[in-house]
């Protein structure tokens, strides 16, 4: 029998997951900058501007990258399973990535610290490139699919009860070397430095640094541009994981996800809207003096990656599919966890709006100027 | 793509995962801490406008924040490592384990983020009021996330609001509030977090005993002498307090536990405490030889302890493994202990009616899959021993959690006395003079830390085999990855970690050799 209320409730939690997916890659802007930081600033009171405007921001995207796992292993705990379990490598790579960031903005300027500013600084090198790259990589996983197996019985196996196995030595490295994946991580690599160089442009007050970011805004946008029409158009042209609603089953089918956002007008209509918006961000900030663009291509951003996990999971597709075994491709009804579980959570996800009214009564406290050389040297908390 | 379980597969996970563990708890409990400590110092600022106070929170602020960055750095790969390496286990009670973990993020650290952000950013830009108010949400925040992660993990030591379903092959949640108010929830919670209070009032007495000592600074000393002495004491009474509830908690829920971190083999009733003792090396659970070369016990403690009765029987290690002891089940009932190998026998009923249910249900035959799920629910209790390959294996390592608790025990009392003490001098004034005291409060810091340390082991250690007790053994919770890729990632961990603690600590070191003037902003 359909229970209608648990589908909704497996629907608004991947709704949840993919909203907080989209605000994580619109908060990479703190990793893109991080690969910025000796491109913008050439002297060392304009890298500490730098850092420090990143600085104020890092430890949200961080948390919003740990809501991110928690939610998915709270409502989708065979995801959890399944893919950090068994593309070991390249979570354990992100992670490490992640690591080396969170210590660095606290450490690289304090006096006796170990292994250097430069070290710290390049820690957060490190953590921009591969960190969005990765990301961007395993994500692409979602429409590529991953080389695993799924048999939850194998738990009355007593020898071997394992329920989920990766099927390749590289445990997801692999995915790295596929080209639609990669594109998606260049994508995602560049558009973290635009996010970055539009946030620089809107909240350190220095000409140079502006003029400097102006030039970048280019030389970024183009590569970003060659890639993510690679990948979106690679997308609609390609098969899709479709799963028949009635039996479970996973069979290809041709433009899946052509056919995804032609029967989910609304998710069209934000996929179309959220470029446009970070297309306007760039060029309105390219040809003028305009210090607003990081707000349109921010949201645009969210909208974006908000609408292509949306076709990921939505309209009976496997959003994490295997091409080892189709029946093992994980949906949204048979990776989530319980309905009370699901329900529990959606009285927790209430408190999501006063948490983000929160964060930004705070924000626009203590960023309500600009930061600028006096600042760095005034006796405050600089990193 | 192994075909049998590799065992050396899941020690490494396991190492792997007490290596993480035990670096972020470095960290953690001093961020629990201080945060309230560094509260206390605003407060009073605000409350007097006295700019000495707002010197000294600040100082203690730097601190806070060198220590919280390496925090956050160890706490992201314990999140994760639930996935990559505890892969079964993430399917098998993510419906109950995921959603502590979602709600701490959504909760706790994003208030934690947020208004840390005002804490440092803040002094100059928002009113004093804010800026207090969230250092406060700041400490609760940091609190909170505790609280959620140690709901978690009570409910690995003590499942409860759950059931199995056959048809998803996991446990799922059937009452939230039995998981977030279960007894070992509460107790564990305040007692860990009463431990952070009193590393981080330790911290700040050896620092500030080390300015007294060196005449520096001699105001900041002196009055966060009197604040940490204050919180330490009542931390510490409340850690021994915690204590007793957790020495109940175990003794009814996992005895097995119990009985290793007393070493006691042979069960009694009236049961004494062993204060100082030496486990027999090498001693089999069902041999001759005396369980230890020496010890000095005090009669009949252990029974009060675990069960609040002089009289009361507690089975040891022979006992849990032969059975046939009476003890009150779950639901209060007396009832004859089944042995370790009727367990065992028990749990394998459980695993293969699971199986034999799903072929049941792929055939399309109800009646067999009531048959088989009635066989399943009877034997679930014991569902994990199925994977047991002989009943000694639910003993855990007993030298390393006797040594432990005592340590931790020992340790915990004489905190007490030492806060009292530290308290009684500083308020007649007469803290000063007694040098030898001041040297002691500096060595007092790693002694907290290494109490805080062997609790965990005593925690963790003291229940293996079991992920979730009794229904899932470490064996079947990991996930299928080669031992290579766990040493190497256990290595690079350990490299990694080890690099930003000496950091930590070299930056730490400077900056309280600076004092708060250099390093207090």
């Amino acid at each position: 029998m359909i229970d209608s209320t648990y589908i909704l409730l497996q629907q608004y939690w991947w709704f949840i997951v993919s909203l907080l997916g989209a605000m994580l890659v619109f908060l990479l802007f703190v990793q893109g900058g991080q690969t910025l930081i000796y491109t913008l600033g050439k002297n060392e009171t304009e890298r500490t501007m730098l850092v420090n405007a990143l600085g104020r921001k890092w430890e949200f995207t961080f948390t919003t990258l740990v809501t991110f796992g928690g939610a998915f292993f709270a409502s989708f705990p065979l995801f959890y399973s399944t893919s950090f379990g068994g593309a070991y490598w390249v979570w354990i790579a992100i992670l490490f990535c992640f690591i080396v960031q969170a210590i660095s903005y606290e450490y690289r300027t304090k006096p006796n610290n170990f292994l250097g500013q430069r070290t710290y600084e390049a820690f957060l090198f490190v953590n921009g490139l591969l960190g969005t790259i990765l990301l961007g990589t395993a994500v692409a996983t979602f429409f590529t699919g991953s080389m695993f197996s799924v048999e939850k019985m194998n738990l009355t196996n007593i020898a071997n009860p394992i329920i989920s196995s990766w099927k390749t030595h590289w445990h997801g490295l692999e995915a790295a070397i596929n080209f639609h994946n990669l594109s998606l991580g260049l994508a995602v690599f560049f558009l973290a430095r635009i996010l970055a160089i539009l946030y620089f442009m809107n909240s350190v007050a220095s000409e140079s640094i502006f003029e400097r970011a102006k030039k970048q805004l280019l030389y970024n946008a183009i590569p970003f541009l060659v890639f993510f029409l690679t990948f979106a158009v690679w997308l609609i042209l390609r098969d899709g994981f479709a799963v028949d609603p009635t039996s479970g089953k996973v069979s290809m089918e041709s433009f899946k996800y052509l056919h995804n956002f032609l029967a989910m007008p609304l998710v069209l209509i934000l996929f179309l809207i959220g470029v446009v918006l970070v297309l306007w961000g760039i060029w309105k900030s390219f040809i003028s003096k305009y210090t607003k663009g990081i707000w349109f291509a921010g949201i645009g951003t969210v909208l974006t990656v908000l609408s292509l996990f949306l076709v990921a999971g939505y309209n009976n597709t496997a959003y994490y599919p295997s091409t080892f075994n189709l029946q093992s491709s994980l949906t949204i009804y048979n990776s989530s966890s319980s309905k009370f579980t699901l329900t529990v959570m959606s009285f927790v996800s209430l408190l999501v709006p006063f948490v983000l009214a929160y964060i930004w009564y705070s924000w626009k406290s203590i960023n309500s100027k600009m930061i600028d050389e006096d600042e760095m040297k005034q006796d405050g908390h600089v990193y | 793509m192994i075909d049998s379980l590799d065992l050396s597969l899941v020690d490494w996970s396991r190492a792997q995962f007490a290596l993480t563990a035990m670096y972020h708890w470095i960290f953690v409990p001093l961020t629990l801490g201080l945060a309230f400590i560094i509260a206390f110092m605003e407060t009073i600022y605000v409350k007097t406008g006295d700019e000495e106070w707002k010197r000294i929170t600040k100082f203690w602020m730097t601190l806070f924040g060198i220590n919280f960055a390496i925090g956050i750095a160890t706490g992201i790969i314990l999140e994760f490592e639930f996935g990559t390496n505890w892969s079964n286990y993430s399917w098998f009670v993510g419906d109950i384990f995921g959603a502590p973990l979602a709600i701490e993020g959504i909760m706790a650290f994003f208030m934690e983020t947020t208004f840390i952000a005002v804490m440092f950013f803040g002094w100059n830009k928002v009113s004093k009021k804010f800026h207090l108010l969230s250092t406060w949400l700041v400490a609760i925040g940091a609190n909170l996330s505790a609280l959620w992660i140690l709901v978690a993990n009570a409910w690995m030591q003590y499942p409860a609001g759950m059931h199995f379903n056959p048809d998803t092959a996991r446990n799922e949640m059937l009452n939230f509030w039995e998981v977030l108010f279960s007894p070992v929830a509460v107790n564990k919670f305040l007692h860990t977090i009463s431990q952070g209070f009193l590393i981080a009032s330790v911290f700040v007495i050896g620092i500030s005993a080390w300015y007294l000592l060196k005449k520096r600074h001699l105001l900041l000393a002196k009055r966060s002498i009197i604040i940490s002495s204050v919180f330490g004491l009542l931390s510490s009474l409340f850690v021994a307090f915690t204590g007793d509830g957790s020495a109940v908690q175990v003794a009814q829920k996992q005895p097995m536990k119990l009985a290793a971190l007393e070493g006691l083999y042979k069960g009694t009733e009236g049961a004494g405490l062993v204060v100082v003792g030496m486990p027999t090396p090498n001693k089999v659970y069902n041999d001759n030889k005396d369980p230890y070369l020496f010890s000095i016990e005090i009669p009949k403690m252990l029974s009060i302890l675990g069960f609040h009765d002089k009289d009361a029987f507690v089975p040891g290690i022979t006992d849990i493994i032969d059975g046939g002891y009476s003890y009150k089940n779950k639901n209060g009932e007396e009832t004859i202990a089944l042995s370790t190998a009727q367990k065992i026998d028990k749990g394998k009923l459980a695993i293969q009616a699971l199986a034999d249910y799903k072929l049941a249900k792929d055939s399309g035959n109800k009646e067999m899959m009531e048959y088989h799920k009635k066989i399943l629910d009877e034997n679930f209790e014991f569902f994990g021993y199925g994977y047991l390959k002989d009943p000694t294996k639910i003993i855990p390592n007993v030298p390393l959690v006797f040594y432990s608790f005592r340590i931790m025990v020992a340790l915990g009392f004489l905190f007490i006395l030492f806060f009292a003490l530290i308290l009684y001098l500083i308020l007649k004034n007469k803290l000063d003079g007694k040098k030898w005291l001041l040297r002691a409060s500096i060595f007092m810091i790693p002694l907290a830390y290494i109490a805080s340390q062997a609790g965990w082991i005593v925690a963790e250690v003291g229940r293996q085999p079991w992920v979730i007790q009794d229904i899932l053994p470490t064996y079947a919770a990991v996930s299928s990855i080669g031992t290579g890729a766990v040493q190497v990632t256990f290595f690079l961990f350990f490299a990694i970690f080890t690099t930003l603690l000496i950091a930590e600590l070299k930056i730490m070191f400077k900056q309280i050799n600076n004092g708060p003037k250099e390093g207090g902003n």
